[in-house]
């Protein structure tokens, strides 16, 4: 089954978002009401209904078609891969987030990724607090044939890091990823470790991390602004991937994000496997989004 | 970012000037108002647009049209509704002499595994004797985090056997269970997906075999709408009796709670408040409802000043203060009850009636850094210093600096803060207790305000960071 295929087998299970076609009272507040129970937020959803509105060429366009459009023109910007600069090595890839939103699981995927292009791949188990979650790694390094990084339990994670990226620079390793311990962004005390995380890896490399990666739960509602804007904010988020999206939930707060925020959505998980992990397009999101043709 | 409710009716009614009463359109107003800070807060659109019906039957009732202050009245309105509609907690259902099974589950991520120590944790300190399991073969480690948790928290845990499929592991579970006269078995289940039909029949083989005595759907806090979809899902195919709200120590604002209330109609039953093991409370629907229209967790705040707060330096302190006699002593003592409380800028959006001032609380300069280097600036200084802050002239100033590892701004600026927070003090003393509570009570002016300024771990809060809020 392809990962469209996917999304829309997810969400066939719910009543079929939107159905209307012509432009008229009931049919915009359908549409209105198809956004914001995808998650769109209402700031961004009564943005997208002034564009439709003034966008509309002719009567007799369909609205299905016009919303489409205006939805896809927003997110074209934003759906760019994560491509890894062959000139840094290793290129380092630090990935954050708060808890339960999928960061090892995404990691064992893009490892699996990268890999496949005959990349030499290391990680690092730079979440030393949750139990379990050093052997998650590992168990995914083993799986993808990576080399894993790892402390003592409670061990400093920016050492650790530190120590890591010493050891893949030696090895000649293409990518270094590094996983963190799930970290509410209200939470001041673990954001400024994560904040000593990337000053300990620019210290080694002035020039990384050459990326840092925001790993958001398709589930999330509202809060995923206040997430991105504070991880933004103390670590330079350079870009999103979207987890989770192979259930019900449409993870339509992207269109939301895509408004704020000018970040790039580098990839999206839509199951648990390995390769379920793909580059993201607006015309297939928004095609989701809007329930299928 | 949002705007609160509360905000949102006063500029419905400022706009509607003193009229004094509730007029049609002024309900009609306020039901918009209260839809769109419902949506904000992520209760999901079908919930919503029942409760706005609930909500339009008891606006439109005598008793507002009659009310003095119509935006107050209709906040209270809206709370209330809120709090009936959450529902009560209730304690779990456990019967005595046999093996109780809890069965958790969920969507991945969602927090079943750390929630499930921390109901085991809290069974065990109830008296009961209790055993876990986890029947996730599916993420990696899943088990071994079980484990982990037991063996950090004195947690029996059922051990592993490789390559067991969850339906043996459970029997093997229940046997244990039997064998060592266990209270309560909680069973800890793989995060699924609510419409993998081969995990959901995974899971209701497990409920059939396990005949559970709770089976609990555990949820993040942060989720967005489809939590309604997720809840009455699992409610169809599994049944459930309880909800377990996690992550309520974020910053979201916890309408899924709403939604999964009304969509699986079964209690909430417990939030989980942070990473650690004991982090799990009794649900109440009050503090939910709070959070739900960002009118700041009473609860929340008191609870935790209660918990962390030494209490006898706390009234020592205030007892120093209400006899008017503060000094730079003082001053330490109070940043550090405030450091422990965690952070600075989360702690006061939990005030009531700040909330709306949380802009200004980001933009100012208070956090747990800045109260870290007033406190390096403070022990710089000898005790004769400490007791009479007068004596602090230029060459002391510069020697306190080079101690702190600061500027001499830096102390100038810890200085300030003393002299206001002493000037304050003095004024207090001068209102006595009285009119310290009407102060108090001026500055939050919303329901729970009362209830928080009786309690006395709040002596131990900075009046002057309190009161910047304001401005």
């Amino acid at each position: 089954m392809s990962w469209l295929d996917k999304l829309k087998s997810g969400l066939k299970k719910t009543a079929g978002l939107f159905t209307a076609r012509t432009f008229d009272a009931a049919s915009v507040e359908e549409l209105e009401e198809a956004l914001i129970r995808a998650d769109v937020g209402l700031t961004a959803t009564r943005r997208i209904m002034q564009d439709i509105q003034s966008k509309k060429s002719r009567e007799s366009d369909e609205i299905r078609a016009a919303v489409g459009r205006v939805l896809v023109e927003k997110m074209q910007p934003v759906a760019r891969p994560l491509t890894i600069d062959a000139a840094r090595k290793p290129y380092v890839i630090l990935v954050v987030g708060v808890n339960g939103v999928g960061k090892t699981t995404t990691i064992g995927k893009l490892a699996r990724q990268y890999r496949d292009q005959g990349l030499k791949v290391s990680l690092v188990a730079g979440d030393t607090f949750r139990a379990g979650a050093v052997e998650q790694l590992q168990l995914w390094g083993d799986k993808t044939g990576c080399r894993v990084h790892a402390g003592k339990p409670g061990a400093d994670a920016a050492g650790l890091v530190f120590d890591a990226l010493a050891a893949s620079r030696k090895a000649g390793d293409d990518v270094l990823l590094i996983d963190t311990a799930g970290r509410l962004h209200n939470r001041a005390d673990l954001m400024d470790e994560l904040k000593k995380i990337v000053r300990v890896i620019q210290k080694a490399d002035a020039s990384a991390p050459h990326a840092v990666e925001l790993v958001l739960d398709a589930t999330t509602g509202q809060n995923a602004l206040t997430q991105v804007k504070i991880f933004q904010e103390m670590v330079g988020v350079t870009g999103l991937i979207m987890t989770k999206l192979d259930g019900t939930a449409k993870g339509g707060i992207l269109v939301a994000l895509a408004d704020a925020y000018p970040l790039p959505i580098h990839a999206v998980g839509v199951g648990e496997q390995a390769d379920d992990l793909h580059a993201f397009t607006a015309a297939e999101y928004v095609d989701s989004l809007l329930g299928g043709a | 970012m949002f705007n609160t409710l509360a905000q949102k009716l006063s500029a419905v009614f400022d706009k509607l000037a003193n009229r004094g009463i509730l007029t049609e359109s002024a309900v009609d107003e306020s039901l918009r108002a209260i839809k769109v800070a419902l949506l904000e807060a992520d209760v999901a659109l079908p919930v919503v647009k029942t409760f706005i019906q609930n909500m339009r039957d008891q606006v439109v009732g005598e008793k507002v049209v009659k009310a003095v202050s119509p935006s107050q009245m209709v906040v209270k309105l809206v709370h209330d509704e809120l709090v009936k509609t959450l529902g009560d907690s209730r304690a779990l259902n456990l019967a005595p002499r046999r093996q109780n099974v809890i069965l958790m589950l969920g969507l991945q991520g969602s927090g079943k595994t750390t929630t499930s120590a921390k109901l085991a944790l809290r069974l065990q300190k109830s008296g009961a004797k209790v055993l876990l399991a986890s029947l996730d073969t599916y993420r990696p480690a899943a088990q071994q985090q079980l484990a982990e948790l037991g063996a950090q928290n004195g947690l029996a845990v059922l051990p592993i056997v490789k390559g067991e499929k969850p339906l043996d592991i459970a029997r093997r579970a229940l046997d244990e269970a039997k064998l060592t006269a266990a209270d309560a078995l909680i069973l800890d289940t793989a995060g699924r997906l609510h419409i993998d039909a081969e995990m959901m029949a995974e899971l209701a083989e497990i409920k059939r075999l396990s005949d559970p005595a709770e089976s609990l759907l555990v949820a993040d806090a942060m989720m967005g709408q489809d939590a309604v979809t997720t809840a009455r899902t699992f409610a169809d195919a599994i049944g459930l009796t309880g909800i377990i709200l996690t992550r309520v120590d974020g910053d979201a604002r916890g309408g899924a709670a709403l939604s999964m209330r009304a969509q699986a109609g079964v209690p909430l039953l417990f939030l989980g408040v942070g990473e650690k093991a004991d982090a799990l409370e009794a649900f109440d629907a009050k503090r939910i409802a709070g959070r739900i229209l960002g009118m700041g967790d009473v609860v929340g705040l008191v609870e935790t000043a209660i918990e962390k707060v030494n209490q006898d330096e706390a009234r020592k302190t205030a007892e120093r203060m209400m006899s008017g006699r503060f000094d730079l002593n003082d001053l330490l003592s109070q940043m550090r009850q405030i450091n422990k409380l965690g952070d600075v800028k989360g702690l006061m959006k939990m005030i009531p009636g700040i909330a709306k001032f949380s802009d200004q609380i980001d933009k100012a300069d208070i956090s747990n850094k800045t109260l870290r280097r007033q406190e390096a600036v403070i022990l710089s200084m000898t005790p004769r210093e400490r007791r009479n802050p007068d004596i602090i002239k230029a060459s002391r100033k510069l020697r306190i600096a080079a101690g702190a590892g600061v500027s001499v701004n830096d102390v100038n600026r810890l200085l300030k803060h003393y002299e206001q927070t002493a000037a304050m003090m003095k004024q207090f003393k001068k209102m006595g207790p009285a009119g310290m509570m009407s102060l108090m009570k001026k500055m939050g002016g919303m329901p729970g305000m009362d209830s928080l300024m009786n309690n006395d771990a709040l002596a131990s809060l900075n009046p002057e960071l309190t009161l910047k809020g304001k401005k």
